[in-house]
């Protein structure tokens, strides 16, 4: 079931790495492959060789990670639009995923799909830009594997944000009802685009969850080693058909909603991306109409976002869940080397490849 | 579902409306759904892709609306994001239409709306013969199909929704419609129309219901001395152009009629369609051109009906 090598450069082979602990080595080397696969795409796409919108997955590796590496062929992987460090995790091809991005008639999808609808046949693997789609599709994929292969299930990523579609809410009832072997991994970064979650949000998700009848487990999403085994419990009792499962976990969003957020922009460069955004509400702010204590609660909780954005998006900070995992490899200094190396390599060669006869790719 | 082992029937009331196929299949593939279909189409795509063949039936195509996006944005998609790698073999049944009293959230077209979605096939029987046809080409079909039912045809659709028992109430049902041979096995290809009756003078254009009250009102016309060609479209998505093409480059006159919406719909695709072709010929619709109301006597004025045909076929030839 897994797919044909395009290129055996992008090949992910299961490599065993030296040392103390090799599953700590195991998540720390997919961690960081989906972290520098983005921050490949995030040049690409700074550089204009990729277009429209891009939501990177940094700061979700540790969940990606702690998750994906306990599917097998057969199990079904429903995504939502931060699909890449799942799908790079899984094992799809780099090249053929980065030729998608940039408009390439050998894309992933021809180049008629791009970055939010990466689809993988061989690794039943699909994802969707409509917030809150990848629950009924991994419900879906839960209902083939219940009929068509013993022991398989559907692992379905989503966020808090999408929890309050409608879609998302009527899976949690139906996967019940339909008794599927569905795990939701729903990945709390706090955030709903630029709203806070818990500003538009009733309840708490776990209790929701509960409520329907899931199994529920909340873990920190930067502990790549807590999220494995959290997970790695749910699916083995989902695999002996237990009710569907649902994981919480939480980590921090480092690059805004999407590369270019402009309210990301305003919170770190106020005076330089900010200028034009600030001045329109200090212009609104101080025309008629509109009460004093309004006027006080919205820019309180205007300044209020702006803050939370700029301390949420802090690369290296100890939230930072890559930076945690290659912390604790401290230990086994010559596994983490030659890790990073072998990431570089892939990394490296896998852009070269997909970037050999784009015009202006070579100008890296 | 005897021959393919992958399909799987989901629907609200399963157990209850196919118990025969509940009976012999069991709960395992006759799925009762909650009332929730953003969640249950949406998982019949994800079932699709993960190798089942669902076979999805609403209660009413209205209900649709609050199930949109895994019709328009999943199952119509994924051939093309994938690459052409990963068909969705989905068949959405969708019952239409409306003529028993139902009001306007229960007795609307919609195909237009949904066979303007590339990636979709829609396809909407006039008789028994292509009800069993186009289902047994829609199961053999690599991609997602909606297949509309129309209710008025369905004795047991009218039983169930309008009747309920009484024998006070009565429809208008097209005898041609309603009741009509099938031939096992035999399949009713897409894309292609079916000329229903022969004509010179004007084509009429036409689907499900509206193809017998056209047949009725050409029966009438012909009295007085028009003659009219109806073609009976089945297929919207792909389109039998060729048909629509031919029989206009003919009659130089151009009738739609369509119980959907008539603005931004089926019968400005057609008209557009002879446009394209280089013809220009005299073009009217009968179509729905509003919510469709409650009242019996509303509704039947509403919807197209034979003399409303009569009458614009009147105005397009003096």
């Amino acid at each position: 079931m897994r797919a044909k090598a395009l290129n055996p450069l992008a090949t992910v082979g299961v490599i065993i790495y030296p040392g103390n602990d090799t599953m700590r080595a195991d998540l720390y080397h997919q961690m960081l492959r989906a972290r520098a696969y983005e921050t490949a795409v995030a040049d690409l796409w700074l550089r204009g060789l990729v277009s429209g919108e891009m939501h990177l997955g940094t700061g979700e590796e540790a969940v990606a990670a702690g998750v994906v590496t306990h599917l097998r062929d057969g199990d079904g992987l429903a995504l939502a639009h931060r699909c890449s460090p799942p799908l790079v995790i899984r094992g799809v091809s780099l090249v053929p995923m980065l030729r998608e991005l940039l408009g390439m008639p050998d894309g992933l999808g021809h180049g008629r799909a791009g970055h939010m609808h990466l689809f993988s046949r061989d690794h039943l693997a699909g994802s969707s830009g409509i917030v809150g789609a990848s629950l009924p599709m991994g419900a879906g994929l839960a209902l083939a594997a219940a009929r068509l292969r013993p022991e398989c299930i559907a692992v379905a990523f989503t966020g808090d944000g999408a929890m309050n579609q409608g879609m998302a809410l009527e899976t949690l009832n139906l996967a019940v009802a339909w008794d599927l072997p569905l795990l939701v991994v729903c990945i709390d970064n706090a955030w709903a685009i630029t709203t806070r979650s818990a500003d538009v949000m009733g309840g708490d998700l776990v209790a929701r969850a509960t409520a329907f009848g899931w199994r529920t487990a909340t873990v920190d999403g930067t502990d790549v080693d807590a999220v494995h085994a959290e997970a790695g419990a749910l699916i083995a009792q989902l695999r002996k058909r237990g009710a569907p499962a649902f994981l919480l976990a939480h980590c921090p969003r480092l690059d805004g909603h999407f590369l270019g957020d402009p309210m990301l922009r305003m919170a770190k460069r106020p005076l330089a991306d900010g200028r034009e955004t600030l001045g329109d509400i200090a212009g609104s702010v101080t025309k008629a109409g509109g009460g004093v204590l309004d006027r006080a609660g919205g820019m309180l909780r205007m300044a209020s976002l702006l803050v939370q954005a700029r301390a949420g998006a802090e690369r290296e900070s100890r939230g930072d869940p890559v930076r945690k995992a290659r912390d604790a490899m401290a230990a086994d200094r010559a596994a983490r080397d030659r890790i990073e190396r072998d990431v570089r390599e892939e990394i490296s060669a896998a852009l070269s490849v997909a970037l050999a006869d784009v015009p202006g790719g070579a100008d890296a | 579902m005897a021959q393919d082992e992958t399909i799987v029937l989901i629907g609200e009331d399963a157990p209850m409306l196919r118990a025969p196929l509940f009976a012999r299949f069991g709960p395992a593939r006759v799925l009762a759904a909650p009332i929730s279909e953003g969640a249950f189409l949406g998982a019949a795509a994800g079932a699709a892709m993960g190798g089942l063949r669902p076979v999805v039936e609403l209660y009413m195509v209205d209900f649709i609306a609050v199930a949109l996006d895994a019709v328009l944005n999943q199952m119509a998609k994924l051939a093309t994001f994938s690459g052409g790698t990963w068909p969705c073999p989905v068949l959405v049944r969708a019952p239409s239409g409306g003529g028993y009293g139902d009001g306007g959230q229960h007795g609307q077209a919609l195909w237009g709306m949904l066979a303007a979605i590339p990636g979709l096939t829609v396809v909407v029987p006039s008789t028994p013969w292509d009800a069993y046809g186009l289902t047994a080409t829609a199961l053999e079909h690599d991609g997602p199909v909606v297949l509309f039912e129309p209710k008025l045809l369905s004795a047991e659709w009218l039983q169930f929704l309008g009747r309920g028992s009484r024998e006070t109430v009565t429809f208008d049902v097209p005898p041609a419609g309603a009741h009509g041979d099938v031939a096992r096995g035999t399949m009713v290809p897409f894309g292609r129309a079916a000329v229903r009756r022969s004509g010179n003078d004007v084509t009429i254009v036409s689907l499900a219901v509206g193809v017998h009250r056209a047949l009725e009102a050409a029966e009438r016309l012909a009295n007085d001395g028009a003659s009219c060609e109806v073609v009976d479209l089945r297929s919207l998505r792909p389109l039998d152009r060729e048909t629509i093409v031919s029989s206009v480059e003919r009659t130089n006159r151009l009738l739609v009629v369509d119980e959907d919406y008539a603005s931004f719909g089926l019968a400005g695709e057609v008209a557009a369609v002879t446009l394209e072709a280089g013809l220009t010929p005299q073009f009217a619709r009968v179509c729905l051109d509003d919510t469709l109301p409650y009242a019996r006597d509303l509704e039947a004025e509403a919807l197209p009906n034979v003399g409303r045909i009569v009458e614009a076929v009147g105005r397009l030839t003096t």
